[in-house]
């Protein structure tokens, strides 16, 4: 009540915040990136544009990788393809799907890894429902977001979505196999993205021909690297159907 | 569409602030929206209309600012212009974003006491 005069006005009282509105998801998000430290796993969350390629450079990358174990959860609105050739490629997968959501949330995240076996993992990927806006919001907990985006889709969609772009910490430039056939010039495409990240990291790649995916491989291991003991800590190899590994194929 | 979970959480908060205080209400709410925080003012404010029908936020009004994304040299101090490549030639460094440019703040809270 006002107690100047007593006329019964309410008072107002300002509460000073100055508070990120997404601090609830950061929160959990944080708690996830504390799991993920802690266990020495990389978590990456992989985001683009729908059919730019994103489950297909995680099975390229599956290839490579064979004696890292890798998993991955899979935002989906409406299916689990996308986990289920991820299954095939010999990523451990789970499907996350998200019904009418158009993004994946740190919580989200956090429930999909309940009786998922992601301390077992080397890498984690989080492949993000395909969109280039939403999913730059959400903090998931991840080490690295990997921003997907194919030569089909055009050299100025960087400056079109430049929040996105500007959250990554790498760019695949996908489908590099096509380019003999496209009118795409993939140097304006570089230059875009240096108009929208002050420190672009980009890669041509090419899930199908296997061009750059070494290059990505390693960029995956150099990221590793720099958890803590992840240099220290050999990764484990897959029992390949066995229950007990072979002496001499035991990290030393 | 995002804007509808972004407002579910800044009402969320609101409640716990209105908890808090023992608020009778809630008069005025101030956002601050970053030009490259991925939110767009106007569809934030419309989903903000629909809402917070039957929630505590029923009555209190909605300032939106929007913070312009500005990208400076962190060497010479020099200004980007829009669509610039983000690294200053001279000083051979990377770009600085200004604070707030790419966030989604929740800046105050006017509560109605008893």
């Amino acid at each position: 009540m006002c107690t100047t005069c007593g006329c019964g006005d309410k008072e107002l009282v300002p509460v000073e915040l100055h508070e990120r509105i997404l601090a609830g998801n950061d929160r959990i998000a944080s708690h996830n990136r504390e799991h993920f430290r802690e266990s020495g796993v990389l978590a990456l969350n992989v985001m683009g544009s729908p059919g730019s390629g994103k489950t297909a450079v995680l099975e390229a990358t599956a290839r490579l990788m064979a004696g890292m174990r890798l998993g991955a959860v899979s935002g989906d609105l409406a299916t689990d393809n996308d986990a289920r050739r991820l299954e095939r490629a010999g990523i451990v997968a789970k499907a996350i799907t998200t019904g009418q959501a158009c993004h994946l949330d740190a919580e989200l995240v956090h429930h999909a890894l309940h009786d998922f076996p992601w301390k077992e993992l080397d890498v984690f990927f989080i492949e993000n429902v395909g969109n280039l806006v939403c999913p730059a919001l959400y903090d998931l907990g991840q080490d690295s977001n990997v921003v997907v985006l194919s030569v089909t889709e055009g050299e100025d969609k960087p400056e079109k979505y430049p929040v996105i772009f500007k959250k990554a910490d790498l760019v695949l430039v996908t489908k590099c196999d096509l380019t003999p056939y496209l009118e795409v010039d993939l140097a304006k495409l570089e230059d875009a993205l240096a108009r929208v990240m002050p420190e672009p990291r980009i890669l041509r790649i090419s899930a199908r021909s296997g061009l750059g995916m070494e290059a990505f491989r390693d960029w995956v291991l150099s990221r590793r690297a720099l958890l803590p003991g992840g240099k220290a800590r050999p990764h484990r190899t897959l029992a390949s159907g066995h229950e007990h590994g072979h002496p001499a194929a035991k990290d030393g | 569409m995002h804007e509808y979970s972004l407002v579910r959480a800044m009402v969320e908060r609101v409640e716990a602030a209105v908890r808090e205080n023992k608020a009778k209400g809630v008069h005025r709410l101030r956002v601050s929206v970053g030009e490259l925080s991925g939110v767009e003012p106007e569809l934030f404010r419309s989903a903000y209309e629909v809402f917070r029908e039957g929630t505590v936020c029923a009555k209190a009004s909605l300032d939106v600012t929007l913070v312009r994304a500005r990208y400076t040299c962190p060497n010479c101090g020099r200004a980007f212009e829009p669509g610039e490549v983000l690294r200053c030639a001279g000083c051979d460094r990377a770009a600085h974003l200004n604070a707030g440019s790419d966030e989604l703040l929740l800046e105050s809270i006017e509560l109605e006491v008893p």
